[in-house]
């Protein structure tokens, strides 16, 4: 499941400000449109979250207390309290809360490395949120909109037999 | 030390499958040496092993009462059986001594009759305690998770009640249906051949880095670390505690009861008591990690700085 | 028999009720449950709209306040007991005993179900809290054999829930300090088990290593499905054996046995997973709801899909059969 090399290579063309112009907005309008998502995180809203999908050439460092995303090109990114490596379409799965954070964590198809307990309170709080992207963010996607749109049709095909373990 | 009146030492059950006569022996060697007052003794983990002390027990407990030791027999901690349950019944009907409930059950048939309450019943506030007092607890040795914040607040809000804290020993930490012990050398439960005889102090369980970490104890789990609360003796004897328990490990027991004896008397500081009781069972880590709220397996050497 | 199902979030619990749950179980957020995971469980007012929700769609809501009562900090336990019946939550699940006399004494209207955490696990214990909080139904330690089941079932004077899908606690629930042992946190006092603040992940060589605190809890080479590191599903070494020294990471799942449950006079099936997301939830509850509706020789194929869901996509029926032990 990850992103094929023809969508990922014009990601290292276009210039890190107009990746990360469109990346805002799309967080911007999805975080005004779940505002519970902050209610539910309480103070781990102050921890630094990477989000490194690893068949893209950037990683995204969000800090959601100060309902900030920024865009990083791998590999300088700065540091987090808490990261999640995987392919996009699994990040982005996780953010809808459509597939089971554990399971993909246990297939190893992804990797968490820092603070457990500040993922899984993110990983709790998406679930509660019910983002749905297409809905939620339209054509508002600019440079990534292909790859969301794609991303997006894959995770509704292939939620649940991924599905594996579990917390606890 | 200060206070009124000094805590009293009590010896817990033996916890492990030790073969009858080596069971009787210990306990006339504590009947004859050890300075301890009152002696909690029977099977609690595993009603498979029963018989094993069944024929001694009226000469333990008959040689212990004429050394001037009080004497209470335990229920099992786990009762799942029909047999099981006839067992703990018929306890609790026959039986001419206290009994010292752990489990739900034995709790339930003593309504009424005084009688002491283990560490494997859950007593975690005075609530707790206050009910089971109603019912007829007149002792209680608190669960060893409790920190020492907690231990304080209950004794507080439960006047009238004896208190007692499990002050040496691996900590029993799990019990199951299923025995790990027998599992580990390849047999099940229903056959497992007493196999857990072979551990007299528990099957050492590491982690894959070979750091000690459990003991297996049949259907049982205790902790690596054996807990030695000893220069927490004068906080728990301040705070208001009856009763400092020693559960028995294959060790020398007297000679741990004495180093408790004398530092309950204050004859002896702390640091020393550890070296002896380091001397008394040799190899032991030690522990007291749960009195200080933090992992059980810590050990916390400078009290001063708590 | 009643399908319970568990809620760590409104939206899961929305998907239960959606399912088919004839009960959703929750807990408010903070340590008066068993499941007091971060971002986890119930604001006050959230609870009130789930409580809504529910009796919209025929459908009743049990509050677990399962922990027990941390001396010095009894109110929080009691709020919590005074806001679930004031919201309207058809059951209280509770453990402690302080609680349930609380409760009893407070609200003797409430009904009071003993959580698993309680570990009343034969007759004689099951009557006592009967008798003295007027229990109403019993949720069984997954300890015992269905002829044990039975066997209580006739000697006690309250209905009977058990555990048939889900995590599986492998030592007696409720009587447990490995965690707290390990690092300081356990599921009585502070309603977790393995706290993730404790867990850390590391590679070594080709290895994925978990941790828990300050002990080594599994090794996984590379290529192999990596697990949680709760003590008692680790591997360990015992006496130069190297392996899983008390249970597999296998998941509970007793549903080949629903009628021999239902012959031993249980009136409730209660599915674990308040910490699974609202995905597991939904497929777990809709595929047991048509299992139960199924014929036994149905039944297999349905079930088998779950297995997909478990954890090491493996399950077991535990102590529910003799030979587990």
């Amino acid at each position: 499941m990850t992103v094929s090399s023809a969508m990922a290579v014009p990601l290292r063309l276009i210039p890190i400000p107009a990746i990360e112009r469109a990346t805002r907005l799309v967080f911007s309008h999805v975080m005004a449109r779940h505002p519970g998502l902050f209610d539910r995180l309480g103070d781990y809203a102050d921890k630094r979250y990477g989000f490194i999908p690893s068949d893209l050439p950037v990683g995204f460092l969000v800090e959601p207390a100060n309902a900030r995303i920024s865009v990083h090109r791998k590999p300088d990114l700065p540091p987090t309290d808490a990261a999640v490596t995987g392919g996009f379409v699994l990040l982005l799965g996780l953010l809808e809360g459509r597939l089971d954070g554990d399971a993909v964590f246990f297939s190893r198809d992804l990797t968490v490395i820092g603070d457990m307990e500040a993922m899984l309170a993110l990983r709790n709080a998406l679930d509660d949120c019910n983002i749905d992207l297409p809905s939620d963010i339209g054509s508002l996607a600019g440079p990534l909109a292909p790859l969301v749109r794609r991303a997006a049709s894959e995770i509704r095909s292939r939620v649940l037999p991924r599905e594996a373990g579990q917390w606890n | 030390m200060t206070g009124a009146t000094l805590p009293s030492l009590s010896l817990g059950p033996v916890l492990y499958l030790w073969e009858g006569p080596k069971w009787r022996d210990f306990y006339f060697r504590i009947a004859d040496e050890a300075p301890v007052a009152h002696v909690v003794i029977g099977e609690t983990v595993c009603s498979k092993r029963l018989h094993f002390i069944e024929p001694h027990v009226g000469e333990v407990v008959e040689r212990l009462e004429r050394a001037g030791k009080s004497v209470s027999l335990a229920s099992l901690a786990l009762v799942t059986l029909e047999r099981e349950a006839q067992v703990v019944r018929a306890l609790v009907r026959d039986s001419t001594h206290p009994i010292e409930a752990n489990d739900l059950s034995a709790l339930g048939l003593l309504a009424g009759k005084p009688h002491s309450v283990g560490p494997l019943i859950n007593v975690y506030n005075g609530a707790t305690a206050r009910l089971l007092a109603s019912r007829g607890a007149t002792s209680i040795c608190l669960p060893p998770e409790l920190p020492m914040a907690s231990v304080r607040d209950i004794v507080r809000d439960a006047p009238g009640v004896s208190f007692e804290i499990f002050a040496f020993g691996r900590v029993p930490l799990a019990i199951s249906a299923r025995c790990a012990h027998a599992r580990s050398k390849g047999l099940v439960k229903d056959n497992c051949q007493f196999i857990c005889g072979d551990d007299p102090d528990g099957l050492v369980v590491e982690t894959l880095d070979r750091q000690p970490f459990l003991a297996l104890n049949g259907v049982q789990t205790v902790s690596h670390t054996c807990q030695a609360l000893i220069q927490e003796l004068p906080e728990l004897a301040a705070a208001g505690i009856s009763r400092i328990r020693l559960s028995p490990q294959d060790c020398d027991m007297v000679a741990v009861a004495r180093v408790f004896d004398d530092a309950i008397a204050g004859r002896s500081l702390p640091a020393d008591a550890i070296a002896r009781l380091q001397n008394a069972y040799a190899g032991a880590r030690f522990s007291n990690g749960f009195h200080y709220g933090q992992q059980g397996a810590a050990w916390i050497a400078d009290h001063a700085s708590t | 028999m009643e399908l319970i199902c568990p809620a760590g979030t409104p939206a899961a619990f929305r998907e239960a009720v959606d399912a088919g749950a004839d009960a959703v179980y929750c807990g408010f957020r903070d340590e008066t449950n068993a499941r007091n995971f971060p971002g986890l469980n119930f604001s006050r007012d959230e609870l009130k709209a789930a409580i809504a929700y529910a009796r919209q769609h025929g459908a009743m809501t049990f509050v677990a306040i399962n922990t027990f009562m941390r001396a010095g900090r009894e109110k929080l336990w009691h709020e919590a007991v005074d806001d679930a019946v004031r919201l309207g939550a058809d059951v209280v699940i509770l453990a402690d005993f302080g609680l349930m006399a609380y409760t009893a004494e407070c609200y003797p209207e409430q009904r009071l179900h003993v959580s698993v955490q309680a570990s009343a696990a034969n007759a004689d214990a099951v009557n006592f809290l009967v008798e003295t909080f007027r229990a109403k139904r019993v949720v069984l330690p997954r300890i015992l054999t269905i002829p044990d089941i039975a066997r209580l079932a006739k000697q006690i004077r309250c209905e009977i829930e058990v555990f048939v899908f889900g995590g599986l606690c492998v030592m007696a629930e409720g009587r447990c300090s490995l965690s707290s042992y390990a690092t300081g946190k356990s599921p009585n006092m502070n309603g977790v088990c393995s706290p993730a603040s404790h867990v850390r992940y590391r590679e070594d060589g080709r290895e994925l290593v978990s941790e828990l605190g300050d002990y080594t809890i599994n090794r996984f080479p590379a290529g192999e499905a990596a697990g949680y590191p709760t003590l008692c599903k680790g591997r360990f070494n015992v006496a130069d054996e190297r392996g899983y020294a008390f249970e597999d990471p296998v998941s509970l799942d007793v549903m080949d046995h629903v009628d021999l449950l239902r012959e031993a006079g249980v009136s409730a099936l209660k599915i674990e997973g308040r910490q699974r997301g609202k995905a597991y939830v939904a497929e777990v509850v809709s595929v047991m709801r048509r299992a139960l509706a199924a014929n036994a020789a149905e039944r297999p194929a349905l079930i088998s899909r779950l297995r997909l869901l478990s954890e090491g996509q493996r399950t077991t029926s535990g102590a529910y059969e003799k030979r587990w032990r």
